[in-house]
């Protein structure tokens, strides 16, 4: 079963414990101008939103890489980025839509998430559980829960 | 080891910024932020020297845990000699901007001498330079704040900053970070404003890769965050409720001061409680709380964001004010709320978005209010003098005030100078209610003793935050006493001082003192920063720092007399509730504090406790 990373906003509390844990998995420090996933906080609306990498099937940054560098991994299906390959051009950065593959500087690599070969940190860390790792065929289970229990609470028909 | 092990010396009168080695004896001897940033001060700074004078020194300092995976390991106090109070000044704030000093590799900053024109600090990593900031004087935290992320193109920079109350010197203007945090009391933003500096922007790109034994670390910061998701207050109180849990808790008991205190028990109180603000008004059908909201790290999320109401009267035509935005939190509501007399919800945010907005204390601007209220109830102020009719429960004065002390505008100057300085002005300084010139927060001390005890003993003038013995005398933590005697209050009062002051320093947030004791923080502090830091230490660092900050107060020129309560409370009794009848009985409780804290009758700590503690 593969599983993909759930993001629920309306459960987060912005306290960016994600991104440590990213940054803290990754490097072995914390800090969140490391991480690769980012909250993001709309005051306006006091939303705040876990963003990331949802690895696409038909990924652009792996098919934009001129090097072959970002491969898939077999067991989780998320896009890896092979360090030791990549230039560093940044064309995927450009190919991504989603902005989740990113350069950086102190390496001349690029970095996007890898699901931690399949325990993401950063489920792990969220106090809310607003990132949950789960049944990538089923991420839209517990919404699927909420209706059916409204649904399940109306008179029946008559 | 947890410590960035640098700190950064800006001299503002001549414009330079100077890195410095941390002194790591003193760090070892006072962790960190609290603490530390206070032995810096007292090493530095005459404790005779007038706060808002260019030889005072101010400090934002963070601690070993800040920026770290510790739940709530983002904050940072700002640190001065205070001009409300004339003590040592040191308040604590949350969001996000700490952590994010910490991660550009700096403990913390001392800024001394004053600049010759408006002027911020930009910090990016090892960078540190002052600016011209003369197109941000004038300009709100919140225009701050857009301003410098815009100018510099960098939306990821934090920002701790001064408003126009900063900057016109009131007297507990607050130094705001991220929109709406704030190290909140004792006028550190007048010394910012005194100094001309506007604000700091960090980018901190490094963050902390030095923790001792990171596993450890790791295995006791998970161990820590399960206390506090298992517990009842943090793991389900605070995030649904905020701190406004407390507003009708605390009413029942008849603890919750009332227009000025001359009350005990608000009959308003469920209108601006945590209940009202989860239940939809009628003007719009929706819930004055938006959402809850957690600072840097925090696995608790009590901050509270909500939405004012478009249609009242304090905001029509003010879109700028119709976002979700921060507040009420328990403190603000009471201040701004009960303490006047006023039950109007939407006017309390409007009034509490001013404070955030221009940087002000709620809770003594609040307090102040209820102090001129009073005034013109008793006929001392004037409709005239006031610029407006002041009753108490007047939620129109309320917001007008609000922007008139905000602004330095006509009356608004005089409650920009606070309650000691108003009432004395009028004739009336037995109205003020405050310790050592700084006012009451949200508990009234005849309904909960030993908060009477910790209010005049405070060394930053009266305040929750330095000894919440609420938590033992009302909510049982961790052990309950009864609110109404005087017994064993001292040296309850003593190991709450202490223990707050380590966790305090460490750079951790005293709210998770619900939750833990110093066992639960020191195997974190251990495991970040040496095995030495155990219970026992935590504990000897906590008396260290309480008998620092007392020793700088005493030759500042504090004595025994200003360990004292209003005659209101000493004479008064409560006139409801189930402390009614009672005054507070400080006279039974001080000199056995004393006694236990190892000082003399005049409230000196002798040779040999300074000895003890290594401040001999």
């Amino acid at each position: 079963m593969q599983k993909m990373l759930h993001i629920d906003p309306a459960k987060c509390t912005g306290c960016l414990s994600c991104e440590m844990a990213c940054s803290y998995e990754n490097y072995g420090v914390f800090a969140t101008a490391k991480s690769r996933i980012k909250v993001f906080d709309f005051h306006h609306t006091g939303r705040k939103v876990p963003y990331t990498c949802t690895q696409c099937d038909e990924a652009w940054c792996l098919h934009a890489c001129p090097v072959e560098a970002i491969t898939v991994d077999k067991v989780t299906g998320a896009k890896v980025v092979n360090e030791t390959t990549c230039v560093g051009c940044k064309v995927c950065t450009i190919a991504c839509p989603f902005g989740t593959i990113n350069y950086v500087q102190e390496t001349g690599k690029v970095q996007k998430c890898d699901l931690c070969g399949g325990e993401p940190a950063c489920a792990e860390a969220c106090p809310t559980a607003a990132i949950t790792f789960i049944d990538a065929n089923w991420t839209g289970l517990s919404k699927m829960q909420q209706w059916a229990d409204k649904l399940g609470n109306q008179p029946a028909a008559a | 080891m947890a410590w960035a092990g640098k700190i950064l010396r800006v001299n503002l009168t001549a414009g330079t910024c100077k890195a410095e080695p941390l002194n790591m004896t003193w760090a070892r001897q006072y962790l960190g932020s609290r603490g530390l940033g206070s032995k810096y001060l007292v090493e530095e700074v005459d404790p005779k020297v007038d706060p808002l004078s260019p030889d005072n020194k101010i400090i934002w300092a963070t601690g070993p845990l800040t920026g770290t995976m510790a739940s709530t390991g983002g904050r940072y106090t700002v640190i001065t000699k205070g001009p409300l109070t004339g003590a040592i000044a040191c308040s604590n704030s949350g969001g996000y901007w700490g952590a994010e000093l910490k991660a550009a590799g700096w403990d913390m900053i001392i800024f001394e001498g004053k600049s010759p024109q408006p002027a911020y600090l930009y910090i990016n990593d090892d960078v540190a330079e002052l600016r011209d900031a003369s197109h941000l004087w004038g300009k709100s935290v919140w225009q701050t704040e857009e301003i410098l992320k815009t100018s510099l193109q960098d939306p990821l920079l934090r920002i701790s900053s001064i408003g126009r109350a900063g900057e016109n010197q009131v007297l507990f203007a607050c130094v705001v970070n991220d929109l709406h945090r704030a190290a909140g009391r004792s006028g550190v933003g007048a010394v910012a404003g005194s100094k001309n500096l506007k604000a700091i922007a960090v980018r901190g790109t490094k963050g902390v890769g030095n923790v001792r034994d990171p596993k450890a670390f790791m295995a006791a910061t998970r161990a820590a965050k399960k206390v506090l998701a298992d517990n009842a207050v943090t793991g389900q109180g605070l995030p649904k409720y905020g701190t406004q849990v407390l507003m009708n808790v605390i009413n029942e008991i008849g603890a919750l001061p009332t227009r000025n205190h001359r009350d005990v028990q608000f009959e308003g109180a469920k209108d601006i409680s945590a209940e009202a603000m989860l239940t939809p008004r009628p003007a719009d059908g929706k819930t004055h709380l938006v959402t809850n909201q957690a600072c840097f790290g925090c696995t608790i999320a009590c901050g509270r964001i909500s939405k004012i109401d478009e249609t009242h009267f304090s905001v029509q035509n003010k879109p700028q004010y119709w976002g979700a935005s921060g507040g009420l939190e328990y403190e603000a509501a009471w201040a701004l709320g009960a303490a006047n007399g006023v039950n109007d919800l939407e006017a309390l945010q409007y009034a509490n978005l001013i404070c955030n907005e221009h940087g002000m204390d709620p809770i003594s601007f609040g307090a102040t209010v209820g102090a001129v209220m009073e005034l013109y109830e008793i006929g001392v102020l004037t409709k005239e003098q006031i610029g407006i009719e002041a009753p108490f429960g007047s939620a129109r004065a309320l917001c007008e005030l609000a922007d008139m002390t905000a602004n330095g505008i006509g009356f608004g100057k005089e409650i920009g100078l606070g309650s000691k300085r108003l009432c004395e002005k009028y004739g009336h300084p037995e109205l003020s209610m405050s310790v050592k010139g700084q006012e009451f927060p949200a508990y009234d001390s005849r309904g909960i003793q030993g908060m009477g005890l910790a209010y005049a003993t405070s060394n930053r003038g009266a305040c929750h935050l330095r000894g919440y013995t609420v938590a033992s005398e009302v909510l049982g933590i961790p052990v309950k006493t009864d609110p109404l005697t005087t017994e064993g209050k001292p040296e309850l009062v003593k190991a709450f001082q202490d223990a707050t002051a380590a966790f305090d320093s460490a750079g951790i947030c005293i709210f998770t003192s619900f939750a833990w004791t110093l066992a639960d923080v020191a195997p974190q502090v251990a495991a970040a920063c040496g095995e030495e830091f155990t219970v026992e230490e935590l504990e000897r660092i906590g008396e260290r720092i309480w008998n620092l900050e007392r020793t700088f107060n005493n030759a500042a020129g504090f004595t025994a007399k200003d360990d004292s309560l209003p005659a209101r409370l000493l004479t008064e009794p409560a006139k409801t509730g189930p402390a009614k009848g009672l005054v507070n009985k400080l006279p039974e409780m001080l000199p056995k504090y004393y006694q236990v804290r190892g000082w003399d009758s005049e409230g000196r700590p002798t040779p040999e406790t300074l000895a003890r503690l290594d401040l001999g």
